[in-house]
């Protein structure tokens, strides 16, 4: 699904964003990526969503390798990843089906068939009974399930999330990681950036940390918080 | 949950629709794209009217001056008598030979029609017009020559064409001069020919100044919608997708502003009329002011229609590669 291979990333004016990161996410599977601010997250999530072309090595996304990518062919490219962000990124001036709709609509589908997708995604995150609403009337916790509702109408094969909780209460945070559990249990491929360390550590899955742009660690959950899993020499 | 995870991808491809899918899809797309650009401008209704406006007076202004100097061409083309060409015959020309001569003119591929003025009949004609019938009566002998009044076919009355012809019927034998009076009809063509530069050029300037003030507004409406086309590409849309929204509305600025123009010349051609006719009356003329018939009004709106596409094409073609999610 997602491959690094001794990926770095110089910004104009020379920050130096990421250093030789490799790592993979497959298919069906769900992980973390944490770190401090600054360590390269950002950058990470912007090379997964094309918003960004690595400097140096090779990122495969889908099967697609970055550098080869033309730029006309990446919305088809972006069709199939969900992409979740902090601050949800909702058309205001629409109302939350049409939110949700956008991607079935951008792919040309036929009403009945986005009226159907929309309720099934809308119904999954709870929202059905508020499908005719503007998002600015609804909770921050709302509109974040409006936005993942967008992310998996159009059933993706990744679900790309970046700090999907970090506005949010912790209950409300723990109802939507468990939210992508069952995204995650129905096949979806899941790659999540947060700074909520213990929210991971509830959760059981694979954690990539992120120090000053280079990986440090590719842990299981369950490791994290006592045994280190040691990472082979060329992952570091 | 099933219905949504229903035919779930999970090999590492972009999914592909098929031919069928895709024209549809494309068809329906841009249904939906026609509509909602016409709603976007119902939505904003006094930026729309005011835009809208200013297109259709710039299209009126060369509307009207091309019907005017269209009417125009008409009233100068009706004018034959001013391409006449009268020829003189020589003293001691008979009325035999004056026959002749009229026959060859008369055989001329250029010639609509020829008459015979003999000396007499011209003579009577001078005494019934200047009174002087009892002056004449002391004359020996008429003075007057035998005439000949042509009238070229219609693509041989502009000065050019009928003093060439002019300078071939004074080559016949028995033609003493012509006389061509065209230097009032040089002057009003010439007159007529800046005219209709004129309003080309008025035109020209209008039609760029249109195609400026809808790209500039279509860049004004993807800088206010600039975090929607984000949002828009990072779910996956296409160029083409974005894109289509803003020609269409384009198109419709150009074809609205194209219809009030429509009105507006109308308008203009009612208000002015009964002021024609009566000019007209008084130089005893049958002149009716012709307006803008099903083809200057198909001509019009393509126009306008093309004018903005052109400029909503010009401003997303600049500004939608430039919006990119950062």
């Amino acid at each position: 699904m997602i491959k690094f291979a001794n990926v770095s990333k110089t910004y104009s004016g020379g920050q130096i964003a990421l250093q030789k990161v490799n790592f993979e996410v497959k298919a069906g599977e769900m992980a973390f990526l944490t770190g401090h601010s600054g360590a390269g997250k950002s950058t990470i999530l912007k090379l997964i969503s094309l918003m960004e072309r690595p400097s140096v090595g090779e990122v495969f996304i889908n099967g697609h390798d970055l550098n080869q990518l033309r730029r006309k062919d990446i919305p088809y490219v972006r069709r199939d990843i969900g992409m979740i962000f902090q601050s949800h990124q909702l058309l205001m001036d629409r109302t939350v089906f049409d939110n949700v709709a956008l991607p079935l609509v951008i792919e040309g589908y036929s009403r009945k068939h986005i009226v159907r997708r929309v309720s099934a995604a809308l119904e999954l995150v709870g929202l059905r009974n508020k499908q005719e609403l503007s998002p600015k009337t609804l909770s921050g916790g709302e509109q974040q399930r409006v936005g993942i509702a967008r992310a998996i109408v159009n059933n993706p094969p990744l679900l790309l999330a970046d700090e999907p909780t970090g506005n949010l209460d912790p209950k409300l945070s723990l109802e939507i990681f468990h939210l992508f559990e069952q995204l995650n249990n129905r096949g979806m491929s899941i790659f999540i950036a947060t700074h909520d360390l213990g929210l991971i550590a509830r959760m059981k899955h694979r954690t990539l940390t992120l120090n000053q742009g280079r990986m440090i660690e590719d842990a299981l959950q369950e490791d994290m918080f006592g045994v280190t899993t040691k990472l082979p020499g060329d992952m570091r | 949950m099933s219905l949504l995870f229903h035919g779930r991808e999970t090999t590492p491809k972009v999914r592909k629709q098929s031919l069928w899918q895709r024209i549809r899809g494309g068809f329906t797309n841009h249904i939906r794209q026609i509509l909602a650009s016409l709603g976007e401008l119902w939505r904003t209704p006094l930026a729309s009217i005011m835009t809208i406006a200013v297109l259709g007076l710039s299209i009126t202004l060369p509307s009207t001056l091309y019907i005017l100097v269209k009417n125009s061409s008409q009233v100068t083309a009706g004018w034959g008598q001013a391409g006449e060409i009268s020829l003189y015959l020589k003293e001691q020309t008979t009325l035999e030979q004056a026959n002749g001569t009229l026959l060859s003119v008369r055989l001329m591929t250029e010639i609509a029609d020829v008459e015979l003025i003999t000396a007499e009949q011209a003579l009577l004609d001078f005494e019934a017009q200047s009174g002087l019938t009892n002056t004449l009566s002391y004359l020996d002998e008429n003075p007057l020559p035998h005439v000949l009044v042509v009238t070229p076919k219609r693509e041989h009355l502009a000065p050019t064409a009928a003093e060439h012809l002019l300078e071939r019927l004074e080559r016949l034998t028995h033609v003493d001069f012509g006389k061509l009076d065209i230097e009032w009809l040089k002057r009003l063509t010439a007159i007529l020919s800046i005219a209709s530069d004129i309003v080309w050029i008025i035109a020209l300037l209008l039609c760029i100044s249109v195609v400026l003030i809808i790209g500039n507004t279509i860049r004004l409406n993807i800088l206010n919608q600039r975090e929607e086309i984000i949002v828009m590409k990072l779910v996956g849309a296409t160029d083409n997708f974005i894109r289509f929204p803003f020609l269409y509305t384009g198109i419709w600025y150009g074809l609205l502003g194209g219809l009030m123009a429509w009105f507006l010349v109308v308008f203009i051609l009612w208000w002015i009329q009964s002021g024609i006719e009566a000019l007209a009356e008084l130089y005893q003329a049958d002149f009716v002011l012709s307006g803008l018939d099903l083809t200057a009004l198909t001509v019009i709106l393509g126009l306008a229609v093309m004018l903005g596409l052109l400029g909503s094409y010009i401003s997303v073609q600049k500004h939608i590669k430039e919006i990119e999610p950062k």
